[in-house]
Parts: structure tokens; sequence; C-alpha cells
């Protein structure tokens, strides 16, 4: 059984996606601990909130080393959910410019209004669309509608890592992946059915 | 394309799920718990759950029973009702609430909206106003559930709110309330055109028509409705089909339940 390991540093809220991974299966481990990383079979970082704050604790909480050590070197899957894909990238630009976890290459930018009826931040649901075929996606159909609520969206370096892309502000990459590491921009944990499949995919995954 | 969402609110007082006309001669008509369950299960966009006497009581947010709500709930929650301090959020954001919606104490303490935007994020702080138009046509604010008139003027209180930091304007119109008459869409729409962030339209739905024209007049980006899911044998399924047969993008419309 896979053990979901949903770090807990003070970002919002862990029991939707507690809830959510338990719901799919997972043995769940909410922790605030870093030294529990080595129970985890998968690790989720959600979290919604300000980017400088969410990376602020997550140094000082000593997790940011942990997660790299077990995703790069152990190859443990990440899942990074909203505030927490963004958290993945390398550099933040909200309110201050602000070092990333840098699991996958790229920056986090505002989203900018194309036209004066284009509001923000981005709520409610939305499409996804892949670029490619890749095992967080399977068995979600093209144009599905996700749960969004954001105002930032993450910008990747390599347009390979941008596995799926939803069209709004022009269009967005909704879903990262680069190796082990994979980060959605929506939350599965309340898009229903297929958000499920989403983080069943994941926990595939091993 | 980001899609309507139709959001079912349901006002709590006492624990009892109660519907009011221009919020008074409250109704108790079920408990809380059932409802959130039902909506679930239909799946549908949002939902949200406000305790209407939180703040008139000074009592502070009930974080088990939002618990209790959120246990079964995979629909995105929003929460409001008697917040007024940081920690209210972060405990209602533990307790599995998604967005949590400031009203009376965003007067007392504007900058609650700003320290919760900074800290939690504008997508999680939405505020609500609720409004009745005055003689002279102008919307004026109402705080503690309608009660308390605050001399503010509507629009320059959403553009304030917004500058501090909200991320979505929940408005009501207090008097069109309960009444299934309509929205109040000349308010809607002087609020949308007025801040760049969603507004969600509340206050007297009675039918698909009124959504839509929500939408289409009072560009609002979703439409909220109590009373005309409560005594009616409308849905939110239903109404997804009668806004996308009118050109309005929704989701799930063609769902079976």
């Amino acid at each position: 059984m896979a053990t979901a390991l949903i770090i807990d540093y003070g970002m919002g809220n862990l029991h939707s996606v507690r809830r959510a991974f338990e719901e799919c299966g997972a043995e769940v481990l909410i922790s605030d601990d870093p030294k529990d990383i080595r129970k985890a079979t998968h690790i989720v970082l959600p979290g919604v909130g300000a980017f400088h704050d969410g990376m602020t604790s997550l140094v000082q909480s000593g997790w940011c080393e942990a997660v790299r050590r077990e995703s790069e070197k152990e190859g443990i899957p990440v899942l990074g959910i909203c505030l927490g894909m963004q958290l993945l990238a390398e550099k933040g630009h909200e309110g201050r410019e602000t070092e990333g976890l840098g699991l996958v290459p790229g920056t986090v930018e505002k989203l900018i209004p194309v036209s004066s009826m284009t509001r923000i931040p981005h709520v409610g649901w939305n499409e996804i669309y892949r670029t490619r075929e890749n095992p967080l996606f399977e068995g979600i159909p093209d144009g599905t509608d996700f749960y969004f609520v954001h105002s930032y969206r993450f910008v990747p370096e390599r347009q390979e890592d941008a596995i799926a892309m939803t069209p709004y502000c022009g269009e967005f990459a909704s879903a990262v992946m680069h190796h082990n590491v994979f980060g959605v921009q929506f939350h599965p944990e309340k898009s229903q059915k297929y958000g499920f499949q989403v983080i069943k995919n994941f926990l595939a995954l091993n | 394309m980001l899609k309507v969402r139709i959001i079912p609110t349901l006002l709590w007082k006492d624990l009892g799920l109660v519907k009011g006309i221009a919020f008074d001669s409250w109704r108790r008509v079920g408990t809380v718990l059932p409802a959130v369950k039902v909506y679930n299960m239909r799946e549908v966009d949002e939902l949200i759950v406000l305790d209407i006497t939180a703040s008139r009581e000074h009592r502070e947010p009930d974080y088990e029973a939002v618990a209790e709500f959120s246990g079964d709930c995979f629909v995105p929650l929003t929460i409001g009702g008697g917040i007024r301090e940081m920690d209210h959020i972060k405990k209602l954001l533990r307790s599995g609430a998604d967005k949590i919606a400031i009203n009376s104490a965003a007067y007392d303490d504007p900058e609650l909206i700003t320290r919760a935007a900074m800290h939690f994020g504008s997508q999680c702080v939405v505020a609500s106003i609720d409004a009745r138009k005055s003689d002279d046509g102008a919307h004026y604010c109402y705080s503690l559930c309608g009660s308390k008139p605050m001399g503010r003027e509507v629009v320059a209180w959403a553009m304030e709110l917004e500058r501090l930091g909200a991320g979505e304007i929940l408005i009501t119109s207090v008097e069109n309330d309960g009444t299934m008459n309509g929205y109040d869409l000349d308010l809607l729409r002087k609020v949308s055109e007025n801040v760049g962030i969603p507004v969600i339209a509340s206050g007297g739905a009675g039918n698909y028509q009124h959504m839509a024209d929500a939408v289409s007049i009072g560009k609002s980006s979703a439409v909220a409705a109590a009373s005309m899911f409560h005594f009616t044998e409308q849905t939110p399924l239903s109404a997804k089909q009668f806004l996308q047969e009118n050109g309005i993008p929704v989701r799930n419309a063609n769902m079976r339940q």
C-alpha cells in the first residue's frame, strides 16, 4: 500500500487533501517533521498562499532539504498541488523574488489579464489539455474540467516539462512533470471524479 | 474556457439549515450535513456555507461543525460567519474550508483582509457584501446579517476590498434575498464593472433565467442561490443545462444523476 506523506508546513487546507488521498486508497501521514519522510512512498506538497511565506516555512522547518534529497537521490514521486506546484520552481516572483525548491526548472509569474473581462484570481472550473502522453493523466479525457484557484502561473524552462495546458490569460501550464516530480496547478482533491483519478495515477507510480 | 459556477448557498443558524426573506423570517429547512452530502454527491461546482448569527452573537466559527461538513465534501467549500482574526481563518482552513468569507469584520478591521491575503493568498479570501438599494438609486452596505447600516456606498467598498487583497466578492442584495424575484442586476453590474476580481451574484434567484441574467447583464462570474434550490424542484444540474442552451459556459451540464 502506498504511504502518502502530506507535508504540513502551515499553508492551508490539509484536511481535504488527506481525505481525498484516503478515498483513493492511500495510507496517509500528515507530518510537520522532516524525519518522517523516510516512511513515505509518495510525497505530497499541498498548500495555498504566498510563495515567499511558503518557501520560508519549508526552509525553516527543514523540509526543503529533505524533499530534495528523497526526490533526487531516492527517486520518491513528489506531487505539488497549487502553491505546492509553484514551490517546485527555481524562483517565484510573488511580491519579491524568492528561491524555490528547484525540482522543476522554471519560474512562477503573475497571471496577466488579456482583456478587461479577464478576472484574476483564476477561480473555478477550466479545461486541461495534455501536451503529451504521461502517467498522471492516464484515463482522463482531454478537455476535462478541473478546479483552479490561483493568481500565479508556473512557467517551465523546458517546454517538455509542461504536460498539460489550460486556456486562461492566453494559456498556462496546468501540470508539470520532471523525472519523478509532478505539479498540478488545479486542486485534484476538489476536482471530484477526475481529480481522484489524478491522485490514483500518482499513487500508482513507484 | 473558464466556466460559470453555480453555487448552492447554505445558511446555518444554531446547527440548522435556514432560509429567510430579505434577511428576516428565518425558516428552518433541514440540517446542514445531509444537504452538504447531497450536493457533494451531485458534484456541484462549489458550496458556500454561512453561519448567519455568529458575528451578531460574537461567536467564533464552529470549527468542529465545519470539520464535519468538510469530512465527506469533495466540493470546493467556502465558509463564512464570525471570522474576526487570523487565527479563526487558520483554524477554518485546517477544518477543511477551501475559502473563507469575511463580511462584518472587514468594516471594523479592513487590514484583516490584507493580512489574510498576504499569508493565505488572496484566492482564499472572499469578501462578502450585503447591500440595500436606497431611494437615490445608490446601494449601501449593511453588516451583521443585514442589520447594521455602514454608511458606505457599495461600489466604493467593493473596490476598496479588492485593493485590500480580497480574491472574490460575494455580493448579496438584502431586499431581493429570499424573494425569488431575481437578482439585483443593477447592483451586480455596477460592482462587476468596477473590480477585476470574480464577483459571485447572490440574493433573489428564483429561476434559471435569473441566473442567465446575472451573467449576461450583471457580468457575474458565478451565481449563488438558496431558496430556489430549497423550495422548488429546480436543481443546479438543470440550471446548467439551461445556461448551456443559452450560450453560457458551464461544466457537467450533461452528466447523469
